[in-house]
């Protein structure tokens, strides 16, 4: 598979570049951050109408890397939804969509700071799931081992030669991966920022996501 | 002809003054509908702008607002109310004026809104927020006049386009309102007449004498200027002479970085240490008042500044213009010169200072045309969409409308004339719902019809968004760059987020005539300290990069068909000669294309004479283009007359590059996902209310992640490519950034006439072209293998590669 590999509290697990995390010993695919309803919720709050096609555009590279991996567990790390309102507002083809990615697998949304209720489409709704010896939450916690979560957006960028280049990044070190965003609107906050400096310890690692994963150590 | 009262009669006597014929002639013709004054520099122009107003006002009776008077910069509505404070103090005429910009106290805003002064200065994006209030129509009530200064600058940009579509609403709320113009000596005042109007009325033009003609010449060094680059250093020597020689100097640069260096070095050089001074864009505002009001006080002998000093201000004893680098422009070239000896009927005195080689060619050029008194400029074509989509935006702050009314209000502006009902539907559309293929938003539109027909925002909040973002003036993100303090140091100015995200704590690089040291980013403020330094990295400034005009390249080409070049230095003539022997010179109706090994790689030389902006798009058409035919190109760099592209296969046959339906195509396929689109598309974008760059929300945690406007563009492009805002940015590219306008141009000038010439080496006029700085790499599979590689090398030299 075209993916970054590495280890995490002896759990062999693969980086993939679309900003996918997958774990081919419980043939689990985790994608973070997904902010379906982002254009519909700032549109209703009185913002500029964006182009209302981000969560379809979502959907569509998640569902190529369901094919890819063939995955039977899904686990969505939190922020699925821009906020719990957005998922009653998607529209039905989309939630249609949704229920056919959901069929014959394990589905599981963790609740994040956007979207703490439960959902009403098919899946279990967790604040956290354990599996030893991982733990997938959407905010990490210091002094976790083993802790898989999002949150933060984070992305890397890199002097090339003249010019600037800024992309979505896993953060890896020893105890913990942050996963990038993986929705299409979404931002995503410099690995050189403090609360992300704090987190990850010495020695971590940024896989950059793009056609292929490429790893760096993470600028500090 | 309307006689001056008894009053202002006195008063012009006092001051030994009188009467110029053209201020005479705006006072007989004050009921005008609309009136446009050419005039130059010096030559009175304000006060004939003013003077049927303070006629007006003598006696004390009008109550409220009578006349608006708009300006380009902030700074000339400060002036100007100095300049109009004298008369009426003087002749103790009954009139208020206050000015009203960015920078005026939210209070005084408040009130001048319920209580106007008789005259009010202001800028376009002041007045256009002034429009979006609710009670708009009480603030303009008895408004007789409006007065635009410097039409002529704000006739160029979508600055003009906003201010006139104000205008439109404000003849609505007062029909009666008459329109003046006041403009510096440009080529074709009819065309601004017509965008100055309320359409169809006429506008007549008032052309004041002109005076004698300007004194202007090639500055003369012992040193040949060198093949390539901007800095002019090698005539800091005889630019420092002509200093000494001259009271005031101001020296003229394309761009703040050049201003920068020119700067720093001419401090090198100056021995007498004279005191000179810096002003550009990019400077901290305090800076830049110090300089001015030095220079007011006639205390600086030179002022090393950019376009930022285009405009009138009146500096006083200014008694040479020196421009360095080509003017790329004529016309702005006469309006700089302008800006030399004040006093009417006195010539001006200017000297140009070509950087390079190529550019003596230019300024010759540039001279000749400036004799023949033929300007150039290019016509901007019908008013831009997204500014329409901001103004119905503003237009449904100030309350609930018609579409049909506004849309009748709307073509009475000049450059809208043209507009169809169906454009403008489709603009308002874009502002209600978003105007997407797919109908997501019919809950939470922007504007909502009501049952009676009008239109109205949805959300009454959405009006203090929209007023954040008024304006049409594009910042690029820029970081304000101070001294490090413990509590926050001097501030110096600002540079570039790209610029500043290159930077590594220890480089060096020039601000405000300084070198400064990197020391670290804190709170999207760029920390510096004092550096001793010699040799500084320097600062990259958002400055616009001028291409040279049509008309300019065309008086190029056209001198290239002469036999000889007497009126040329040798160093110049010769080069011209070799090139005709070893090749030969580029015409006006055929293209040029040398092809070339080099160094082991192919070159292809194409002198397209487009300008910077269009040869760029060029080269990264052609590339793709040569990438489809097996030519394997690997990088490109443009100038103001060609674009030189180096690869590993010869250029044998032109012919297939050059189809104009190829390369349409490509500009509609792969350049609409190129950098440049996108930074066009994000102008845009941000004018139409689409991005709003101003929310109530702090961004100082950096915390907020704030999405890229690329990712819209992409998505857009990819969901609803017939959208809108695509469409508008597909214009845009016409003109602008992309240019495509002046390619499409250059390959109707020369037709089937594709000449070229497969030469055994490099030619003397593609060889400064090895010297350019800003080479393009072939992006795609490049920027991934230079990705790949730069990741591997800090995966080594952290000791982690497998």
């Amino acid at each position: 598979m075209n993916g970054y590999n590495f280890t995490l509290n002896g759990t062999d697990l693969t980086a993939l570049g679309s900003g996918a995390l997958y774990w081919p010993a419980q043939n689990l695919l985790c994608v973070s951050d997904l902010h379906f309803g982002k254009s519909e919720r700032r549109a209703r709050r009185g913002q500029p109408p964006l182009p209302p096609y981000e969560t379809r555009d979502t959907l569509s590279r998640l569902e190529a890397d369901i094919a890819k991996t063939d995955a039977r567990m899904i686990v969505c790390l939190g922020d699925s939804f821009d906020d719990s309102a957005a998922v009653g507002a998607l529209l039905d083809d989309e939630k249609l969509w949704i229920a056919s990615l959901q069929a014959g697998r394990r589905w599981i949304w963790i609740e994040g700071n956007h979207d703490p209720g439960p959902v009403n489409l098919g899946g279990a709704h967790l604040t956290e799931l354990c599996l030893q010896p991982l733990t997938f939450r959407h905010i990490a916690r210091m002094g976790e081992k083993g802790e898989i979560s999002g949150h933060y957006h984070p992305k890397v960028s890199l002097r090339l030669k003249g010019c600037h280049l800024s992309r979505p990044a896993f953060l890896i070190d020893k105890t913990r991966v942050i996963l990038p965003a993986y929705g299409t609107y979404t931002g995503g906050v410099r690995s050189t920022d403090s609360c992300l400096q704090a987190l990850m310890g010495p020695g971590a690692m940024a896989v950059l996501t793009g056609p292929v994963p490429r790893p760096a150590p993470m600028p500090r | 002809m309307a006689p001056l009262p008894d009053l202002f009669k006195t008063w012009f006597a006092k001051r030994g003054w009188s009467l110029h014929p053209h201020q005479q002639a705006m006072l007989d013709r004050s009921t005008d509908s609309a009136l446009l004054l050419i005039a130059p520099t010096g030559g009175g122009k304000t006060l004939a702008g003013f003077l049927p107003t303070l006629v007006d006002l003598a006696d004390g009776k009008h109550q409220g607002l009578h006349t608006l008077y708009i300006s380009p910069l902030k700074a000339l509505a400060a002036d100007i109310k100095r300049n109009l404070r004298t008369p009426v103090d003087e002749m103790r005429l009954p009139i208020r004026i206050e000015d009203r910009t960015g920078d005026t106290p939210a209070s005084r805003k408040k009130r001048q809104r319920a209580d106007p002064p008789h005259i009010l200065l202001t800028t376009p994006e002041s007045l256009a927020l002034l429009t979006s209030y609710e009670d708009a129509a009480r603030t303009f009530e008895g408004l007789k006049r409006v007065v635009v200064d410097e039409i002529h600058a704000l006739s160029e940009s979508k600055r003009g386009d906003q201010l006139m579509l104000a205008l439109s609403r404000l003849q609505s709320i007062c029909p009666g309102l008459k329109r003046v113009g006041l403009s510096a000596t440009v080529e074709d005042p009819a065309a601004i007449a017509s965008l100055l109007a309320r359409h169809p009325d006429p506008c007549d033009i008032l052309l004041a004498d002109p005076g004698p003609d300007p004194d202007i010449a090639m500055l003369e060094t012992p040193q040949a200027p060198p093949w390539a680059g901007g800095g002019a250093a090698y005539a800091i020597a005889a630019v420092m002479d002509q200093i000494r020689q001259h009271n005031t100097t101001l020296i003229f640069h394309n761009t703040r970085a050049q201003a920068e260096i020119f700067f720093h070095n001419l401090w090198l050089a100056n021995d007498d240490a004279l005191p000179i001074g810096i002003h550009h864009g990019s400077l901290d505002r305090q800076q830049r008042a110090r300089v001015e009001g030095a220079m007011q006080r006639g205390e600086l002998r030179a002022i090393v500044c950019t376009g930022s000093l285009d405009l009138g201000i009146d500096w006083g004893d200014v008694d040479l213009v020196i421009q360095v680098g080509a003017p790329k422009n004529v016309k702005r070239l006469v309006q700089r010169i302008g800006r030399a000896n004040h006093r009417y009927n006195a010539p001006s005195k200017a000297l140009l200072v070509p950087a390079n080689r190529f550019e003596v060619v230019e300024c010759l050029a540039a001279l000749q045309a400036a004799f023949a008194h033929d300007l150039d400029g290019d016509s901007r074509g019908p008013g831009p969409r997204d500014v329409l989509c901001q103004h119905i935006l503003i237009r449904a702050c100030a309350g609930p409308f018609d579409a049909s009314e506004l849309y009748t209000e709307v073509i009475t502006t000049g450059a809208y004339a043209k507009l169809s009902r169906e454009d403008f539907d489709a603009c308002l559309n874009f502002c209600a719902t978003g105007g997407y293929a797919l109908r997501a938003y019919d809950q939470w539109q922007r504007l909502l019809q009501r049952p009676d027909g009008q239109w109205q925002l949805r959300d009454p909040r959405a009006s203090q968004l929209i007023r954040m973002n008024i304006g049409t003036i594009q910042d690029s993100d820029t970081l304000k760059v101070r001294m490090k303090r413990a509590r926050g140091g001097k501030p110096l100015g600002e540079v570039e987020e790209g610029f500043a995200a290159s930077l590594s704590p220890g480089d060096t690089f020039l601000i405000g005539g300084q070198i400064v040291r990197f020391e670290g980013l804190r709170d999207m403020t760029v920390e510096v300290s004092r550096h001793k330094g010699r040799k500084p990295k320097v600062a990259v400034f958002s400055g616009t990069k001028f291409a040279t005009s049509t008309q300019l390249s065309q008086r190029i080409l056209a001198m290239f068909a002469q036999d000889d070049w007497p009126e040329l230095p040798d160093h110049t003539r010769n080069w011209l000669h070799l090139q005709r022997q070893m090749s030969e010179l580029p015409r006006a109706n055929s293209l040029l294309i040398e092809s070339f090994p080099h160094d082991g790689r192919e070159h292809a030389c194409i002198y397209g004479f487009a300008g910077r902006n269009a040869q760029q798009t060029l080269g990264l058409l052609l590339t793709k283009r040569m990438e489809e035919l097996g030519l394997a190109p690997l990088g490109f760099v443009a100038t103001d007359y060609a674009t030189l592209i180096w690869g590993l296969e010869p250029l044998i046959s032109a012919g297939p590059l050059f189809d104009i339906k190829a390369l349409r195509d490509g500009l509609d396929t792969w350049l609409m996902g190129n950098a440049v689109m996108k930074r066009t598309f994000r102008a845009s974008a941000s004018i139409a209310g689409l991005i709003q760059r101003n929310t109530p929300r702090s961004r100082k945690s950096g915390r907020q992640a704030t999405m890229s406007s690329d990712i819209i563009y992409d998505t857009l492009a990819k969901y609803d490519p017939d959208h809108l805002l695509l469409d508008i940015t597909r214009q845009e590219a016409m003109r602008g950034l992309v240019d495509f306008g002046r390619i499409e141009e250059m390959i109707a000038r020369v037709g089937p006439r594709i000449n070229l010439q497969r030469l055994p080496r490099v030619t003397p006029l593609a060889a400064p072209l090895f010297l350019e700085v800003g080479r393009t790499p072939v992006a795609g599979a490049a920027q991934e293998r230079l990705l790949a590689e730069e990741t591997e090398r800090l995966m080594q030299a952290a000791g982690l590669a497998n």
